[in-house]
């Protein structure tokens, strides 16, 4: 059988920017076709900003990695054209079990907010989301959009200047230099830029292994996430098993410290590690196994001159909490509006230290989350298997315990707190849409709120009058007109007016909320978006 | 520092409070007795509910010991 990961979904063609005398210069080139340099790309070009990828391999993610994906980077996604294909493919899941030992200590359900168009989680392998983006470059590239995907182009050297950058780059065919105004190394945790450049990336690496097998299996266990502390299959450790589409079982068995890592991938070790998890008689085919430490680490700053890192070259995190894809999406949301304002000459360039700034702060509290996780799922001295153990036990007993439960916190959207872009809060309304917040979603009848957001600027009126544009210094707000009457369900004037009667709310094109105000002062507006701008 | 935590004598039963908690250990495993201790940090934790007080406490907790 012929897997997605496989067959090549880029291959290698030859491209003009290799014959030329000078190097040709390109707005915008990105290092690495992952997740987040391909949905970087698709934001960028989508907007009308030339970008190529190049990626030293030609097709997708090897093996198993990211499976879950929340609600706002799907926000995004729909924002970039294929967050439906994603639900479609997707297998959704709201509940989640803890079990400690032989019982079932712990339930939750991610709720559902009415009126959100997309759901809390998916699962899906990150081959077919890679596969969904790929496709969807595809499609634009059918309509004219000016992006290109250059497979087996492997950056070998990086010269940055003060007013672009160089790249060496090795393929089949040899290799050839390139230019971009602008570069975004999203080239994995590994990242040679960040090596090329020199710069660093620390943090705390733990030491516990995972055994992390994708299996095949018609079992009729519930589309759950089901976590296991101590069960009686995997003595001591930890275990997971959750579905993904197409009857693939995620199971990630925690195997402890010293190990010998080739031995435990063999089949004839890993197969009975599953049977005890899953009974004798289960059967089932291993379609992928890997053996993994994990780490919490990021660069101390994610912009070097004209060389912006995002996705797990600036950061990474343990899967727990499902934190890595789900956050390099943002990065990609958080670079594409601000870098085609720098590009048209709408923005200086010190708006992408805002990029820096408001990533770090998001990392930071990734980081923050996923390190907690891992230290209760892997406690580092016997005290805190107690104090952990402890916990599990009156869990079972009493709600007050199951808040400490600590098997991973999912993945929310981060709030730009205290950031530079952000104006003084000047509306009395929900903290949920406080100045840096994400807009959450709202139905709008047949619509929702978020779709009608799009990319750009917008002035959202509820209730309240005002313009139906204004410009200021190049950069356009378009308004949205909205009376909180559109919604009976109340979600919109729930989220954005609370006991406020009207509201102004300006948005920036990643759809994060930039200033409020309950009527349209119109320099107290204008002030606002030369902020959002990195003009003030 | 604040000084939310109470650190002047509270207990309703002081005496009889110390008993119950050494006979609870009574004839248990020192690993037994560890969970039993650890549960009850979070039952009164989860009682007293207030940060601050909390922090107090272990500060207080790890600036009272007997230096040998
Ligand atoms: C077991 C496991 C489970 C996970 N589960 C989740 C999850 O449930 N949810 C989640 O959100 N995240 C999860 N993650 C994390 C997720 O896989 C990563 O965060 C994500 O892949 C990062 O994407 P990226 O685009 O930054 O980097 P990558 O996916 O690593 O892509 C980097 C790309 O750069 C290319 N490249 C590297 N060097 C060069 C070069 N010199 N020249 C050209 N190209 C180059 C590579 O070929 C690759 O295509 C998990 C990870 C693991 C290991």
């Amino acid at each position: 059988m012929s897997k997605i990961f496989d067959v090549p979904l880029y291959a290698y063609e030859h491209s003009p920017d290799q014959d030329e005398g000078m190097p040709a210069r390109h707005p915008v080139v990105i290092i690495g076709a992952g997740p987040v340099g391909l949905a970087t790309a698709i934001d960028l070009a989508q907007q009308g900003i030339k970008t190529v990828i190049l990626d030293d391999n030609d097709r997708v993610s090897f093996g198993s990695r990211a499976i879950c994906f929340a609600k706002r980077p799907l926000e995004i996604l729909d924002r970039l054209g294929c967050g439906e294909a994603m639900v479609k493919r997707g297998v959704q899941w709201d509940t989640g079990k803890v079990f400690f030992d032989t019982r079932q200590v712990y339930e939750f359900s991610l709720t559902e907010e009415e009126g959100h168009k997309n759901p809390a989680f998916i699962n899906l392998q990150q081959y077919t989301f890679e596969q969904v983006l790929v496709e969807r470059i595809r499609e634009m590239q059918a309509e004219g959009a000016p992006i290109e995907i250059r497979g087996r182009n492997k950056v070998e050297a990086i010269g940055q200047h003060d007013t672009h950058v160089t790249l060496e780059v090795e393929t089949p065919e040899g290799s050839y230099t390139i230019e971009a105004e602008w570069l975004v190394a999203c080239d994995g945790a590994n990242s040679p830029t960040r090596r090329m450049l020199g710069l660093d990336f620390d943090g705390q690496v733990f030491e516990d292994n995972f055994l992390i097998a994708d299996v095949v299996m018609k079992a009729d266990f519930p589309s759950e996430r089901w976590f296991w502390f101590d069960p009686p299959f995997n003595r001591g450790q930890s275990a997971l098993l959750h579905k993904q589409p197409d009857n693939v079982w995620r199971i990630d068995l925690q195997l402890g410290r010293d190990i010998d890592k080739e031995r435990e991938k063999r089949p004839e070790n890993v197969v009975p590690r599953l049977k005890a998890m899953l009974g004798d008689d289960a059967e089932f085919d291993l379609e992928w196994v890997s053996i993994y430490t994990f780490q919490c680490c990021r660069m101390e700053r994610f912009r070097h001159g004209r060389t912006l890192f995002a996705g797990d070259s600036a950061h990474q995190v343990s899967p727990f909490g499902a934190r890595g894809a789900n956050s390099g999406l943002q990065d990609a949301d958080n670079i594409a509006w601000k870098l085609k304002l720098v590009l048209e000459g709408n923005a200086p360039d010190t708006l992408m230290d805002s990029y820096n700034i408001e990533r770090v702060y998001g990392a930071e509290e990734n980081i923050l989350n996923s390190t907690r996780s891992t230290e209760f799922i892997t406690p580092k001295s016997e005290m805190s298997r107690i104090l952990r153990d402890a916990v599990l036990d009156l869990s079972a007993h009493h709600a007050f315990a199951q808040p400490l439960v600590n098997s991973g916190r999912l993945s929310v959207p981060c709030t730009y707190d205290g950031s530079m872009l952000n104006s003084a809060d000047a509306l009395a309304a929900p903290d949920l849409t406080r100045p840096g917040s994400p807009c959450p979603d709202a139905p709008l009848g047949d619509d929702h709120l978020l779709n009608k957001l799009g990319n750009s600027f917008v002035l959202l009126t509820i209730d309240a009058d005002a313009p139906d544009s204004f410009e200021e210094d190049g950069v356009t707000a378009t308004r949205l007109a909205l009376s909180a009457r559109d919604d009976p369900s109340l979600t919109l004037k729930r989220q954005y007016l609370g006991d406020a009667t009207s509201g102004i709310y300006l948005i920036r094109p990643d759809q994060h909320v930039a200033a409020r105000r309950e009527s349209f002062d119109e320099p107290h507006f204008r002030a606002a978006l030369r902020r959002a701008t990195g003009k003030e | 520092m604040s000084d939310k935590l109470i650190l002047s004598p509270n207990l309703d039963n002081a005496d009889g409070f110390f008993d119950a908690l050494a006979r609870a250990h009574d004839g248990l495993e020192k690993s037994t007795s560890d969970a039993l201790n650890a549960r009850l940090i979070f039952l009164l934790a989860n009682h007293i509910g207030d940060d601050e007080v909390l922090t107090e406490a272990l500060k207080a907790a790890q600036t009272s010991g007997h230096n040998r």
